[in-house]
């Protein structure tokens, strides 16, 4: 299948503690090999990547964006208007990329986000995507049978809310704005961020109920 | 490209498993092949349309393993195609040669903070819109051999403009390595019943992001 397989007799004799190492990862390791020996990457820059993806970048970001515009209308709106610009404080290093857009759930609509294409995902606000998000059946189905799919994830909801996906086909793109819980009033912007769930910003959960959290 | 990647509306694929609490990386190597990713993009190998049209070309029983899977046999084709390491060498595990200079320069630490923020998509307008926020459009039925953004599942049907996003790259272009060719970028909104028929639930709501050569008046 791969080069590899025809080689491996020279894997074993360039890394001697490959045997406990999978196919796979003795192809991703020939590739750093590579990389760092042609001089392409510093090895301790590609740790860093995958350091900041595991503790800086991840769906802390986005709920402090939704709590925040729970409680300061005019940020709300601001972020509802040009989410980048509105976002980009709270984003790793004070920062968030272009084309954002925010949707909001509201009474009668409630608001869900794919990437039928690959796997396109507000990394800046939430971080990578979660496994179900990049899953085939994802991917295909909430286009079609959103309210199957939602019904998966323990999302019921009535039969009269409109339900708009979001394909993100460009780069834009989308976080959902989930509604405020009630019984939460009163709440500051950190018990009510408790309560934000990454699943909640795509769109396939609902907040955490306020019973038991934050307050 | 009608590749195996555009499954916006396929069946089959069984029922979502809704949970994933972490870790990011469910394995290791994930993330190391995270970190190739953004290194190669950084040192100007590739850009992200090349990056996903890597991707749609795999033979779809490679497209199907994993996510990072498929980057993995993506970076070995595209590594070797452009340049930057020769097929004896991804499979001796190490390098037999000098590299080529990258574009864009090595990848040190220096440039982390640039590669996890995303860059504008963004250009001068090249001419005025051609549709406006409410006007019907007609997603186009094309099905170029190549990369494009615009899915199956939307091709031929009507849509109305919700949003206007200026212009930005095009990938068609972009990812056939013929230049950025900027264009008008909108947010088309179609009714499920005129995707998925009148057996639709009549509450939905699809939208995708067209490029205006994607698209005509009705």
């Amino acid at each position: 299948m791969t080069a590899h397989d025809h080689h491996d007799h020279d894997h074993d004799h360039h890394h001697d503690e490959a045997s406990d190492l999978s196919e796979t990862e003795l192809r991703v390791r020939a590739l750093q090999t590579i990389l760092i020996e042609k001089g392409y990457a510093d090895p301790a820059a590609l740790d860093a990547i995958v350091e900041t993806y595991e503790t800086k970048i991840g769906p802390h970001i986005g709920a402090r964006i939704v709590a925040r515009a729970w409680t300061d209308p005019a940020f709300r709106q601001a972020l509802l208007t040009d989410a980048s610009k509105a976002a980009a404080p709270f984003g790793h290093q004070g920062e968030t990329g272009d084309h954002l857009v925010a949707v909001e759930n509201t009474a009668d609509r409630h608001n869900v986000v794919v990437c039928t294409l690959c796997s396109c995902y507000p990394w800046d606000v939430l971080g990578l995507p979660p496994v179900w998000y990049k899953s085939f059946a994802y991917r295909s189905r909430v286009v079609k049978e959103p309210r199957a799919v939602l019904t998966e994830f323990g999302v019921a909801l009535p039969d009269q809310t409109q339900i708009h996906v979001w394909d993100s086909t460009a780069e834009v793109r989308y976080m959902v704005l989930p509604a405020r819980p009630p019984g939460t009033e009163g709440w500051t912007e950190e018990q009510l961020m408790k309560l934000v769930t990454r699943d909640s910003m795509i769109g396939t959960g609902m907040p955490a109920s306020p019973e038991g959290a934050g307050a | 490209m009608n590749g195996i990647h555009d499954m916006g509306g396929m069946d089959g694929f069984g029922s979502v498993d809704p949970v994933d609490t972490g870790p990011v990386f469910h394995e290791a190597w994930e993330g190391d092949v995270m970190a190739i990713s953004r290194v190669m993009g950084a040192i100007g190998a590739w850009n992200i349309d090349q990056g996903r049209y890597g991707i749609e070309m795999l033979p779809p029983q490679l497209y199907l393993t994993s996510y990072y899977r498929r980057w993995l046999e993506r970076f070995e084709r595209a590594i070797v195609a452009r340049g930057y390491a020769d097929a004896d060498e991804i499979a001796a595990g190490h390098a037999l040669r000098p590299g080529k200079t990258p574009p864009k320069g090595k990848f040190t630490l220096a440039d982390i903070e640039r590669v996890t923020r995303r860059g504008s998509f963004t250009r001068p307008e090249t001419a005025p819109a051609r549709f406006a926020v409410g006007d019907r459009v007609l997603a186009r039925n094309i099905h170029p051999k190549t990369h494009t953004r615009l899915p199956r599942y939307v091709r031929g049907h009507e849509g109305v403009v919700v949003r206007l996003h200026g212009c930005h790259v095009f990938p068609d272009t972009e990812a056939m390595d013929q230049g950025e060719n900027p264009q008008w970028l909108y947010t088309v909104q179609f009714d499920g019943r005129d995707l998925w028929g009148a057996d639709s639930d009549p509450t939905l709501k699809v939208s995708v992001e067209a490029f205006e050569p994607y698209l005509e008046p009705v």
